[in-house]
């Protein structure tokens, strides 16, 4: 399959500035660190994480909403911001009311791409809004209504619609059925899948509900910290996490089968995520992982650069391992003088946040 | 990409999608505007003032009193002071023997002309400036906001009196003078709005569509403004028309030949212990014109703001 998407070591920090007049900057945010990923056409690569993980802070610099602090992203082999770009990739919004302006009707919405790259005439222009409409399951006659009129997952289908009126190649869903009901993600989530099939469309799948991106993705990518800490196809990622992180993760999402969540083991972790303006040295996860190890803190992990399941941890998790607090192998962990826990007194500790 | 193999994709949609029609916000503000009986009191009354002032030439050929035309010998007693209203002046003459009602209905052009005109200049070029200012933000908008600061603390009166004495007085230049010491404040209320509504997702999603920022700025925010522009704007229209008679009282506004309120209130006071009327109808039509836009802005806020309905009925 060939690669519709790289993105090489993007990072994207945001500068926090300080003072009356002139602004001087006093730290950075550092929402995205060093992400290197690519998306091949045709797939789903899911990105799942934590809020404030950036996975939407990288899904903006991916739209081009947002220009990269460094690093590069190549479209179809072109650099990002290319002629057509705008076309080729477009975004779908995770707030459905937020996303569509709510002083204008629904027809020139849609019809809001088609305008502003001058494509077909007026009647051809609402003959394609009408054709989406349908498309995305609503009805063409509510064409001239108020975005207030529509229920959230109506909105959303909106937006949909909005996204693909370009016939796009790249769809970024940033969280795109977390607004809205359950009953009403599982809809909004199979006309994606429907879309995808008829439209040949790749998609990157932000969210954090881990069964949502199971359920969608090819692949899998899980961020922690403004770093992708595992990618794996989606069932070897499910199956068999190699980072503790994603074990933490898949630990803490809900089951619907009683028995099997009683028998599964949760891993809980401890403290609070570090603070992205300063986040630790080594591993970014070293300061809550159960498994972590004076070389987590001295060293940083890369992901794995072979196999299709990566994973950028220096003491990957074996089949079978035990992570949960009452293991014997935490136990022994825990009296490791150099652990890098928040009172052993380790470089870049979480307590620093407060700087 | 041609919409050509749309259209011939688009083959199932029927040839003549009936269309349903929404209910508007404006419409739903219109109807919320016909309820409030102190606004549609208020839009009646400047109906008529209007309808006066436009048929101002009417009355003055029925009359047979041209605004300028003195009648020493039928508007004035014996003793030279201006007779009271009556079957021949209907409010009266003033110290020249000059048509009262007449005078005030050319007034009321007067009045209507340069707060309609100078709300609109000001009005345009307070949301451009607002919007720029909101939306850029950065230097474009320190140095606006900057602009808009010195502006509304400028002495406006002694402006005023200076750009008279130094230009001339006349209708244009009092537009010109008014409309530039109120845009600032609308100018402001758009920045505010602007930048409140830079942040919401839907601008984030028209600038992903490819959307310059001239055309975000007067597809996506400009309708968002509409709101609080109207009621500001409509608010403005008062205050401009007190602020033409204030020029106009002072001897500043336009010339003091054509009938203005605040010229015609000024020449009153001499003669208003005589004849009252002289200083009561033209302060009478002055408060009516400003109390009935202001009570309209009130009522088309309400309107525009559902939210307010509960604060409004409670009274």
């Amino acid at each position: 399959m060939s690669v519709l998407l790289r993105v090489t070591d993007v990072r994207k920090y945001f500068p926090i500035r300080e003072g009356l007049f002139f602004r001087k900057e006093v730290g950075r945010v550092h929402a995205v660190d060093g992400v290197s990923l690519e998306v091949r056409a045709g797939e789903t690569l899911g990105i799942v994480g934590e809020s404030g993980c950036g996975k939407s802070t990288l899904a903006r610099c991916i739209t081009g909403l947002y220009p990269v602090t460094s690093g590069s992203i190549e479209f179809d082999g072109a650099p990002l911001g290319a002629k057509g770009f705008r076309r080729d990739v477009q975004m779908i919004f995770q707030d459905p009311y937020g996303s569509l302006n709510p002083r204008r009707r629904i027809g020139s919405i849609i019809a809001d791409p088609l305008v502003i790259h001058r494509i077909g005439t007026k009647t051809e222009r609402r003959r394609r809004v009408q054709e989406l409409m349908e498309l995305v399951g609503l009805n063409p006659e509510h064409y001239n209504r108020f975005p207030a009129e529509f229920s959230g997952g109506q909105r959303q289908r909106i937006g949909i619609a909005r996204a693909l009126a370009l016939r796009p190649r790249l769809v970024v869903c940033d969280e795109p059925v977390s607004a809205l009901d359950v009953s009403i993600q599982a809809q909004v989530i199979n006309l994606l899948k429907d879309l995808q099939a008829e439209l040949g469309l790749t998609y990157v799948f932000i969210a954090h509900d881990l069964s949502v991106v199971r359920y969608v993705s090819d692949r899998v990518a899980v961020m922690y910290l403004g770093r992708i800490v595992e990618i794996a196809p989606g069932e070897d990622l499910y199956k068999v996490p190699k980072h503790p992180y994603t074990n933490a993760l898949l630990s803490a999402a809900s089951v619907a089968d009683p028995d099997l969540s009683a028998r599964r083991e949760r891993i809980i972790l401890t403290g609070d995520v570090p603070s992205p303006i300063s986040p630790p040295a080594g591993c970014r996860f070293h300061t809550r992982c159960p498994k972590a190890m004076p070389r987590c803190v001295a060293e940083d992990p890369r992901l794995t650069p072979e196999g299709e399941h990566q994973a950028a941890c220096h003491f990957p998790v074996q089949p079978g391992e035990h992570l949960g607090a009452e293991t014997p192998q935490i136990q022994q962990e825990s009296t490791e003088p150099t652990v890098g826990r928040t009172e052993s007194g380790v470089d870049d500790e979480p307590d620093r946040r407060g700087d | 990409m041609s919409l050509t193999d749309a259209a011939t994709e688009a083959e199932h949609v029927p040839e003549q999608v009936a269309v349903v029609q929404g209910k508007g916000p404006w419409q739903l503000a219109w109807e919320r505007l016909t309820r409030d009986r102190a606004a549609m009191v208020s839009l009646g009354v400047i109906a008529v003032i209007v309808l006066l002032a436009v048929l101002a030439p009417v009355f003055a050929a029925v009359t047979g009193h041209d605004p300028q035309e003195q009648f020493p010998s039928i508007g004035l007693s014996p003793q030279g002071l201006p007779i009271g209203p009556g079957s021949g002046f209907w409010l009266g003459a003033d110290s020249l023997g000059r048509d009262l009602f007449v005078r005030l209905l050319y007034g009321a052009r007067i009045s209507l002309l340069v707060g309609l005109l100078s709300t609109l200049l000001a009005t345009v070029f307070g949301v451009v400036v607002g919007m720029f200012a909101g939306f850029y933000g950065g230097w474009v908008d320190g140095v606006l906001a900057r602009v808009l600061d010195v502006v509304l603390s400028f002495p406006y009166l002694l402006v005023a009196i200076v750009l008279v004495a130094a230009l001339g007085a006349g209708v244009p230049l009092m537009i010109f003078v008014i409309a530039f010491f109120s845009f600032a404040a609308m100018a402001r209320v758009v920045r505010g709005q602007t930048i409140a509504y830079r942040e919401r997702e839907f601008i984030e999603a028209a600038r992903s569509l490819g959307a310059g920022k001239v055309r975000t700025m007067f597809v996506d925010v400009l309708p968002n403004l509409i709101a609080p522009v109207t009621v500001l704007a409509t608010l403005l229209i008062p205050t401009s028309i007190v602020f033409e008679a204030t020029l106009s009282f002072l001897g500043l506004g336009v010339d003091p030949r054509t009938p203005s309120w605040g010229a015609i209130l000024a020449d009153s006071i001499d003669f208003f212990r005589v004849s009252p009327g002289l200083l009561i109808f033209p302060a009478a039509m002055l408060l009516l014109t400003t109390l009935a836009f202001n009570l309209l802005g009130d009522g088309i806020r309400d309107a525009l703001d559902p939210r307010s309905d509960r604060l409004h009925t409670r009274k």
